[in-house]
């Protein structure tokens, strides 16, 4: 910020007494700012942006990067779909959406970044999750290092703002951009009919199991459908379960990954849930479970996909109803 | 003993083994081996190699030489072949400072300021430290050997156990954690070898002072007791040399396995000699041996890397079944 504070202004307004108000009265470094912060509305695209990441750390971005190395697959999918894609130069070996990225550069996972093959990149922007070593690296080697790590949906808003900051993308183009991606979400809310809302879910995310609580992202996804879930959010995020709490708490509908479709069949006492019996369980495959558990741009698709998977159960529930009734006639 | 005459001339052929496979490093990496020959021409390539290559491949021979210095201390002190750095309860210890670390990330502002200033490695050296400090304070001191075995067993487990217990909880810190178990040198940066050298210079100084102690204690308690050697001093003294050792090693690289345990026995196979040559020659001989394995682990399926730790694992734990073979068939003692 430091550069454009001192070039423009002199540029611009050779005299520092144009405003009568701040003439003679305000400390020059004061009055340094002033005009900075008038500018950085004139000139947005030309104006260094200081954006604050997830460790708390301020992160100065010149202008708009050209070079970017993602590290995380929902940070990567942010970066597309502000349509900044074609600026990527470097992925994570996990980022495999949109399609158009599988031709970049791979460099390592998030957790075991290449770092060599990261710096001879070289990159303007390294977008990383927030703990891990590899980012503490690349900083020290003088690589602009933004940590961000969405874990649910407010963490989502956040970090589609910083992203797009960071990108110097203009506040007007990403708001939008979010906005139809909210109105996703809503439409995928208001699709479910009045029986599919009733229901009770459990969300399995891998096959130890562990659940998907209120507090995850899924779980945030399934509240804003109004579905109660089994697991209350005191429990954590991703809480390990008790197989036996799911057949007590039995749940109207369960999804899961493809890993645990296995497992739970050989459960005990899982074969006498309602939802097991009913085949009111949704098995995603690996790029449906993508969708729904990165904290991302395709969060409408994810909430669409849990939508489907709700109103498919409750239609399966009502006509089981209706021909067990059917049966009991004469 | 008058063995020891073999012993500076291995110490030279170990080092320069050490420093060639150091030098070699610098030209093994994401592109299989090239850029060495670059550097002067530009700045990237430079910066691979005086900044990456080398303090990665500088800092696997720290290490290595810290965790062997370590092992050949532990196995002194003991009188036990099958002592290793992590007996105290470092190991378990750094594994729940960075447990704990991670778990923190991102939560409330205190616990960003104060733990999280640490870093990562940092909390991983207080992790092994605080926990040999707790097997010290179990083990009421070390005055009985057996006590503070037994102290580091329990610390190492209960402690892996709350480790365990944090990643249950909080899910997302688990592949991290895995990744901090494996080992690995890709991180290293010229501070931290700067750091782990000033340890290492400390330690072989430390070790080197007090090994009259551990060659007095070879022979029995009993018999070091009556030689008079400062056998309480020495024993705290070498239990903080293993720890600080330990500590710097692990924070620094991470979890790499059985190079404390397999350098001190093939310096024992290689060369009869006093401790103070032993501890020397562990450390030089864990530094050739982790450098080798890591320059292996970069090579061998460029660009993918492998982590160092798995290698040394195989690697070392095939040496050992070997020698165990070996040492039943001839019926040599180790």
């Amino acid at each position: 910020m430091a550069d454009s504070s001192v070039v423009y202004p002199r540029v611009i307004y050779p005299s520092r007494a144009w405003i009568p108000v701040f003439a003679g009265k305000t400390p020059s470094s004061l009055w340094r700012v002033l005009v900075c912060f008038f500018l950085s509305v004139i000139f947005q695209s030309a104006q260094a942006i200081t954006v604050r990441d997830d460790r708390q750390q301020k992160v100065q971005i010149a202008q708009a990067p050209q070079r970017i190395v993602s590290l995380l697959p929902s940070l990567t999918e942010t970066v597309c779909a502000l349509k900044q894609c074609h600026k990527l130069v470097g992925l994570d070996r996990y980022s495999n959406w949109p399609e158009s990225v599988k031709s970049v550069p791979r460099v390592g996972g998030g957790l075991d970044p290449n770092i060599e093959s990261i710096v001879a990149l070289k990159p303007d922007l390294v977008l990383a999750a927030g703990s891990t070593r590899g980012a503490d690296r690349l900083q020290a080697l003088g690589l602009k290092v933004l940590r961000l790590e969405p874990r649910n949906h407010a963490d989502a808003q956040r970090v589609w703002r910083t992203v797009a900051q960071a990108l110097h993308v203009p506040a007007a183009d990403s708001e939008r951009v979010w906005q139809s991606i909210q109105s996703g979400v809503q439409a995928a809310v208001q699709s479910l009919s009045p029986a599919a809302r009733q229901q009770r879910v459990y969300f399995e995310v891998s096959p130890a199991p562990y659940g998907a609580s209120e507090s995850s992202f899924m779980g945030e996804t399934l509240t804003r459908m109004g579905v109660a879930n089994i697991l209350p959010a005191s429990m954590g995020p991703f809480p390990q379960v008790n197989p036996e709490w799911v057949v007590k708490a039995q749940p109207d509908v369960i999804m899961a990954g493809d890993s645990s479709r296995a497992s739970m069949l050989q459960r005990p006492g899982w074969g006498r849930l309602r939802a097991m019996q009913g085949q009111r369980l949704c098995v995603f495959k690996q790029d449906e479970s993508d969708m729904l558990v990165r904290a991302g741009p395709r969060m409408a698709e994810g909430a669409k996909l849990m939508a489907d998977c709700l109103n498919r159960a409750a239609a399966q529930a009502d006509t089981a109803v209706g021909s067990a009734a059917k049966g009991a006639l004469p | 003993m008058n063995t020891n005459t073999n012993a500076p001339r291995w110490a030279l052929l170990l080092l320069a083994l050490g420093l060639a496979v150091v030098l070699l490093g610098t030209a093994a990496g994401s592109q299989g081996w090239q850029a060495w020959w670059s550097v002067g021409a530009d700045t990237v390539s430079r910066q691979i190699v005086m900044d990456i290559r080398l303090p990665r491949s500088l800092g696997a021979w720290l290490g290595g030489a810290l965790l062997g210095l370590a092992g050949a201390v532990a196995q002194g002190l003991f009188r036990n072949p099958l002592a290793d750095p992590y007996l105290l309860g470092s190991a378990s210890g750094a594994s729940l400072g960075v447990g704990v670390y991670l778990s923190l990330w991102g939560g409330s502002a205190w616990a960003m300021t104060g733990w999280l200033g640490l870093g990562l490695t940092g909390a991983a050296f207080v992790g092994a430290v605080l926990a040999v400090v707790l097997t010290l304070l179990l083990a009421r001191g070390v005055q009985q050997t057996l006590r503070l075995l037994l102290a580091g067993v329990v610390v190492g487990v209960v402690l892996g156990a709350v480790t365990s217990l944090i990643s249950l909880l909080q899910p997302q810190v688990l592949q991290a954690m895995q990744g901090f178990m494996l080992g690995s040198t890709a991180f290293v940066s010229w501070v931290a070898c700067a750091t782990m050298a000033v340890v290492l210079v400390l330690c072989v100084a430390l070790g080197w002072l007090f090994a009259r102690v551990l060659d007095a204690l070879s022979l029995g308690e009993a018999t070091a007791q009556s030689l008079g050697v400062p056998l309480y001093l020495a024993r705290l003294v070498l239990v903080g040399v293993i720890s600080l050792a330990t500590g710097a090693a692990v924070a620094h690289i991470g979890l790499v396995a059985f190079v404390g345990l397999a350098a001190p026995h093939l310096v024992r196979s290689l060369v009869r000699c006093t401790h103070a040559w032993r501890l020397l020659l562990s450390a030089l001989m864990g530094g050739a041996l982790l450098v080798l394995a890591d320059v292996m682990a970069r090579a061998m399926f460029a660009p993918q890397e492998l982590p160092v730790g798995v290698l040394t694992a195989v690697l070392g734990g095939g040496y050992l079944l070997w020698r165990v073979y070996r040492d039943a068939d001839t019926g040599v003692r180790a």
